[in-house]
């Protein structure tokens, strides 16, 4: 079966981002990008299961700028067979990027889609569920574990009490989480090899959707800082200042 | 202007999270209804029913909405949410679940994990792991937001009497099931929840270990938590997991031991009111967000702090 894994072009998890001074936005000039933690455990999953000989091919698609190039060859490198970019300068909204995916699942017909929980940038964790509602597919999200049975999947899932399993019928969407898998480096000679594999390129438009957004955001600062604290001696001043000064015990 | 919260249940019980999405539909201000969508949800109903501030319970009783499958429960929150101002839910595994979808269906953006009501259609969001505060304003017909609860003090439990009323939606969608479910026990308190939690890092060395914070947990009635490293580890379960991508608390007092202070795990906690640190390292990042910090040996300060407190 085909299967579709949508990856992100994200600020590197290891920065510590800064706030612009006019409140527009986080300073991303010269920073290092990366693909976002939970897309490249959505390829991993992809490639682990080609390599079960579950899936056939792999797509994987992504939507932004013309940078994001790289990280489509990066997951090229890991295994993915050949690489889709919407081309978009604009930031878009969950829903936007959503539709945008919709486009992309009725022109390649994947059985199955797999993507990150969420992107570490905008911390939204929204994508795939909307992708779920535009195409009517099941959803898995925050999976831990997916095999796929038959026409179905069955995908356990990290809730807040512990863990579930849903069986979803194929076509379905999967969202990764933390635990799905480790994902792999790639290998010197596969980066070489993931240049010369497609990649095709198209924009918004000629997909036919707009990314008009109804939210629109007007400011970002800085979280208020903490007060700095003091260093104590002993367990006993820490807890004679838990006592008597913070008066939290 | 109507607010529709979805509540956060067990069928039997209303979960605490429910509360707090509550006290943001009220900084929104307007009529709050609330949606127990479940199966013999009856008991979780009449506990809506008493919150503080709600005008109406809407219960749809269906064995298709039993487990909080999305692909069953959208259908009908987006169906009834067609004529309220907003759809709210508490920013948990199911209200993050369930609310993008419904988002989608109503083809509307949807608002993730506010912290703070501005007006009724802006509203503060942390981004970049809670390292950027976003303010975002909506011009959508329906704005549909998840909450996160730590942002808001919980509304009153008691004092209410809203009127019940039973409604119908969509059956079963036929696109999912639920095959079984594995939960953690613990008699302690939840997480989220928690007045203290004690969470420790990979410096525990390994899940044995964990009975020296256990002993401290219970002596001050606390949760205990963890950071990404000791789940990945295997020393505890990953609901256990504070930070970005685990649970985000902000209890009185936050006690972290063995843990270094990643930002993914600073993101879950930094809003604690107090927050203590026992690190041998004392170049440890935890120290910069620490009131108080203790630079020691775990294995001889947690045992002391035990007998201590």
């Amino acid at each position: 079966m085909k299967v579709l894994v949508a990856v992100k072009r994200v600020v590197d998890y290891n920065v510590k981002v800064r706030v612009k001074a006019d409140n527009s936005g986080v300073d991303l000039a010269n920073v290092k990008m990366s693909m976002n933690p939970f897309c490249e455990i959505a390829v991993e999953e992809a490639v682990r299961l080609k390599e079960k000989g579950v899936a056939s091919e792999i797509v994987v698609v992504t939507i932004g700028p013309a940078t994001a190039q790289e990280q489509l060859r990066t997951a090229l490198a890991l295994g993915a067979d050949r690489a889709i970019l919407v081309e978009s300068a604009d930031e878009l909204n969950s829903l936007a990027v959503a539709k945008l995916l919709k486009a992309v699942v009725d022109k390649e017909q994947p059985q199955l889609v797999i993507m990150g929980k969420q992107a570490i940038d905008s911390d939204n964790n929204q994508t795939g569920q909307m992708l779920g509602a535009l195409t009517g597919f099941g959803q898995g999200t925050f999976a831990s574990k997916v095999e796929v049975a038959g026409d179905k999947v069955n995908v356990t899932r990290e809730i807040d009490g512990g863990l579930q399993t849903v069986a979803l019928n194929l076509p379905a969407i999967v969202t990764t989480d933390l635990r799905l898998n480790e994902p792999r480096y790639a290998s010197l000679p596969n980066i070489m090899k993931a240049k010369k594999k497609p990649l095709e390129t198209v924009t918004p438009d000629a997909l036919g959707v707009s990314t008009a957004s109804t939210v629109k955001t007007l400011k970002v600062e800085a979280p208020a800082a903490r007060s700095a604290g003091i260093k104590v001696k002993s367990v006993a001043e820490l807890v004679e200042k838990l006592k008597n000064e913070a008066k939290v015990i | 202007m109507t607010i529709l919260v979805i509540a956060e249940h067990t069928n039997a019980a209303l979960a605490a999270a429910t509360l707090n999405t509550v006290a943001a539909a009220q900084k929104i201000g307007g009529d709050i209804h609330v949606l127990v969508a479940g199966a013999n949800a009856g008991a979780a109903a009449e506990a809506a029913a008493k919150i503080a501030g709600v005008a109406k319970v809407l219960v749809a009783d269906n064995a298709a909405y039993e487990h909080q499958l999305p692909e069953n429960v959208a259908p009908l929150v987006a169906e009834l949410g067609k004529s309220y101002s907003h759809i709210l839910a508490a920013a948990t595994s199911n209200g993050k679940n369930i609310l993008p979808r419904v988002a989608a269906a109503l083809d509307v953006d949807q608002i993730s994990e506010i912290i703070s009501v501005e007006s009724a259609d802006t509203f503060k969001r942390p981004i970049y792991a809670g390292n950027a505060i976003a303010t975002v304003q909506s011009s959508a017909a329906i704005k549909v937001i998840t909450v996160r609860s730590t942002g808001f003090d919980a509304a009153a439990a008691e004092g209410g009497s809203a009127a019940v009323e039973a409604v119908s939606g969509p059956a079963d969608a036929g696109k999912s099931s639920f095959v079984g479910e594995e939960l953690a026990k613990s008699d302690r308190p939840e997480l989220t929840a928690a007045k203290i939690v004690v969470s420790g890092g990979r410096g525990m060395g390994n899940g044995d270990n964990f009975k020296h914070l256990y002993a401290l947990a219970d002596k001050l009635g606390a949760a205990v938590g963890a950071s990404r490293a000791a789940v990945d580890a295997g020393f505890v379960p990953n609901d256990m997991q504070v930070g970005q991508t685990g649970k985000i608390v902000a209890p009185q007092l936050y006690i972290a031991v063995g843990i270094s202070g990643a930002i993914q795990h600073l993101a879950g906690m930094k809003d604690s009111k107090v927050i203590v640190a026992i690190n041998k390292d004392e170049e440890a990042p935890i120290f910069q967000v620490a009131d108080y910090g203790l630079v020691a040996d775990l294995f001889e300060a947690v045992p002391e702090l035990e007998k201590l407190v």
